[in-house]
């Protein structure tokens, strides 16, 4: 692990970037690290592209990474993922949503999204394609997309050493913590069940 | 146990813990937060103001009147409050005064990137600037010492980096709110010239001592790592400093910066090989520091426009370029009106019956502003709060003027219309011009997040309050012409935009219907009730004509193999604008279609 740990977390205005960042920043709080983290409000939450920041360590200064600064990038979009890739370190990992969401110029029929962004972010980046979509629906409702991603970042990170299901727990409301305990598993499994692959993948 | 606060929350503990009785704010990214929270703490008074003049003003009467008192916005609400505070520099303060300033450098959410630190040596106060929230919570608890030790109001100033990032916190404990008497002062607070002559010349003396201060407190520090490589530096600059030189540099860390400490500055720089000057936007404290004589390398390598970030100011100074990925083709992702935003139907038909005539529509400060964009298109410009009415009517009178037939029509939202677009329509009404305003009322500050404002009928703190009637002001200002619409019925705005056009008198249209986002109260729920149904396609029905890709709504979108449109029924929220606008009738109840 390098002294500090950047983890950008980028999607569409109302996916729930934040609560997300919330979690985790909560947990590594706990877990004794210096934690800073970063959220811009405003204009963009209005179906804009989004991004949260979340770095901690021993001691973390700048609360932001600029270009070619994160260690770990989360899309809860896949053109998101496309879109932050400048901001991702050389060999760094993507954890990326298998979800599509017309961006306005697709709404309006002016362009279409462009095809195989998972080929390519599989081809060239050490990345985790989840499906969190359906994953959320398997715990529940698709609200708890977000936390079935929380899941799988947990993974990516090895950061597996935290309670991160009381932090959960202590965050989301007590209607909706079977789904999200259910759906933070979930994501759990698909990142470790990807890393298994790969692990196969370099001894076969 | 230290808490991650945003620099706003942190901000907001400071007062309290300071003892600050009363505080008062406009919303505006990136400051709003700031009143939010202060509003929760027990035994404080915080409230909304409607614009944030008022807000400034309103902290005035609490500081002369013995209590400690703030006033907070964001750096253009700055200009706004302009007025009072270059006065009340001269007054000087009973309890003490702090005026935040929240600047946006990015832009990420505002008209302009102005760099408010110039307020400081502008309006002659002293300025306090933190760079993480530890030092935003421990700044504002000495903001208030300073303003009541030195006799002046403080400006304090954030980015929005600072005000929207979390950084760990430790907490203090509030100590007995002040109360000052009230003394009648008519020398200190009456600012006529005589006595307002006598106090500019005080004010000299006021700012030498705070030289000094400067020189002497804690929040201009060095951080000594040797004689190569020198940083001066404030704000969010230190941090990105500090993330690119690490112990590899010595650092002159400034947060009293106004009047700046000459004196430390002279004897670091002097220290140094390499003096470096780190800090965002415009180069105030460089500028400063060339006039001592001493040089310095800053805006010739770094931007002087933009937010900063650690690899912009390592590739800067330290040539670290960091290989670049090879860029993936990706689409733009502007931001949208959301799906059901009572904004969206006014828009629809504003924007034809504007084509049709080739009206000019001057806009306004608010989630409204994104009716300009594509596919809407029905707004020409966007300046400033509250100039829509203004603008108009300045643009009415020439068009009117030199014979042309184009009309203009204003618009602005419920709350920009209570900040200052109140006083823009009442010059449209005395100074007679036939302007159309439309008042597009979604009954709260909708793009700051839901505040509360004074048409909505609750405080900041959640007393119920008046409700004030925008129709009935606009009619008390003299204006005839005034109808209530639903902005979701697109034949009622048809028809009302129509009966505007026709007018040879000022008219005011009020579209009046709650955001989507809002959270209704009882009066609101009894008032706008409405079975919002989820609507589906019916594909026999949609003959591919695409009309309603027109409407812009994120719920709706175009399956181009089969050549129908669709709706999202996660993102629909049944305000049937789109069923409105379909000819062929194929947007049906989507409960219905899919049970």
């Amino acid at each position: 692990m390098p002294e500090v740990t950047s983890i950008l977390l980028v999607g569409v205005g109302g996916q729930g970037t934040i609560l997300v960042s919330s979690i985790l920043s909560k947990g590594l709080v706990a877990a004794g690290y210096d934690v800073k983290m970063s959220e811009i409000h405003g204009m963009a939450q209005r179906g804009g592209s989004v991004s949260t920041q979340v770095r901690f360590g021993a001691k973390v200064h700048s609360p932001i990474v600029g270009r070619g600064g994160a260690d770990i990038l989360v899309a809860f979009e896949t053109m998101e993922a496309a879109r932050w890739l400048p901001f991702l370190k050389p060999g760094g990992k993507v954890i990326v949503n298998d979800l599509e969401i017309p961006p306005a110029p697709v709404l309006m029929g002016r362009a279409a999204y462009p095809k195989g962004l998972l080929d390519i972010l599989r081809a060239r980046f050490d990345a985790t394609v989840v499906n969190a979509h359906r994953l959320a629906e398997e715990a529940g409702t698709p609200r708890v997309m977000n936390v079935v991603l929380f899941g799988a970042l947990v993974e990516a990170a090895g950061l597996t050493g935290i309670d991160w299901e009381a932090v959960i727990a202590s965050t989301v409301k007590p209607a909706f913590l079977d789904a999200n305990i259910a759906a933070f598993r979930a994501g759990c499994r698909a990142a470790k069940a990807k890393a298994v692959t790969r692990e196969f993948a370099a001894t076969a | 146990m230290p808490e991650l606060l945003t620099g706003n929350e942190a901000l907001a503990r400071g007062a309290y813990e300071a003892g600050v009785s009363y505080a008062s704010a406009y919303p505006g990214t990136p400051s709003t937060e700031i009143l939010e929270t202060f509003a929760t703490y027990k035994d404080v008074i915080a409230e909304w103001a409607p614009n944030e003049k008022v807000a400034l003003e309103c902290a005035i009467g609490a500081s002369i009147s013995g209590a400690r008192a703030f006033a907070a916005m964001k750096m253009v609400g700055v200009n706004v409050a302009a007025d009072p505070l270059f006065s009340f520099s001269y007054s000087g303060v009973n309890g003490g005064l702090v005026l935040v300033t929240a600047d946006d450098p990015g832009q990420h959410s505002s008209q302009n990137e102005q760099d408010n630190r110039y307020y400081a040596p502008f309006a002659k106060v002293p300025m306090l600037e933190p760079s993480d929230s530890q030092e935003a919570k421990d700044m504002a608890v000495a903001a208030f010492e300073i303003s009541e030790t030195f006799d002046v109001p403080v400006l304090f100033r954030m980015t929005t980096r600072v005000c929207h990032s979390k950084s760990l916190v430790t907490l203090g404990t509030r100590r007995t709110p002040v109360r000052k008497p009230y003394v009648r002062n008519v020398a200190k607070y009456e600012l006529v010239p005589g006595n307002a002559r006598q106090l500019r010349a005080k004010l000299g003396a006021k700012l030498k001592r705070l030289a000094e201060y400067s020189e002497t407190t804690p929040f201009n520090f060095i951080e000594w790592n040797g004689t190569e490589t020198g940083i001066i530096t404030s704000g969010m600059g230190y941090q990105h400093a500090r993330e690119v030189f690490g112990n590899e540099a010595s650092y002159l860390k400034l947060g009293f910066t106004w009047p700046l400490p000459v004196e430390k500055i002279r004897q670091f720089a002097a220290r140094v090989r390499t003096l470096y000057v780190i800090e965002e936007l415009e180069p105030y404290l460089e500028d400063e520091i060339r006039r001592l004589g001493i040089s310095c390398i800053g805006k010739d390598k770094l931007p002087g426009i933009f937010e900063f970030d650690p690899a912009i100011v390592g590739a800067a100074l330290r040539g670290k370029a960091e290989t670049p990925q090879e860029p993936v083709p990706v689409l733009p992702r502007p931001p949208l009106l959301c799906a059901g935003c009572p904004h969206r139907g006014f828009f629809v038909e504003l924007g034809k019956i504007a084509r049709k005539r080739h009206a000019m529509i001057a806009g306004d400060i608010g989630c409204y502003a994104l009716g300009a964009g594509p596919p809407l298109d029905a707004q020409d410009l966007c300046i400033c709060m509250g100039s829509a009415p203004s603008i108009a009517h300045g643009a009415q009178k020439v068009f009117g003027k030199f014979g042309e037939a184009t009309r203009v029509v204003a618009t602005l939202g419920d709350s920009t219309f209570f900040h200052t677009g109140m006083n823009s329509i009442l010059n449209l009404v005395y100074n007679k011009s036939n302007a159309i305003v439309c008042v597009l009322d979604n009954r709260i500050t909708g793009m700051t997040g839901q505040q509360e404002h004074p048409g909505t009928g609750q405080t900041l703190q959640g007393d119920a309050t008046a409700e004030i009637d925008i129709a009935a002001v606009v009619r008390a200002f003299g204006l005839t012409h005034v109808r209530t619409i639903n902005p979701n019925d697109l034949f009622e705005v048809r028809e009302t935009l129509k009966w505007a056009f026709e007018l040879d008198e000022p008219s005011v249209i009020i579209t009046r219907w709650p955001c989507r986002l809002k959270k209704l109260n009882a009066g609101d729920q009894a008032r706008y009730a409405h079975r919002y149904r989820r609507l589906a396609v019916r594909n026999d029905l949609c003959n591919g004509c695409r009309e309603c890709l027109k409407i812009g709504c994120p719920a709706i979108s175009f399956d181009n193999i089969k050549d129908k449109a669709r709706v999202d029924a996660e993102t629909c929220v049944g305000c049937e604008v789109c069923a409105q606008v379909c000819g062929s009738d194929a947007f049906v109840d989507g409960e219905l279609e899919h049970a």
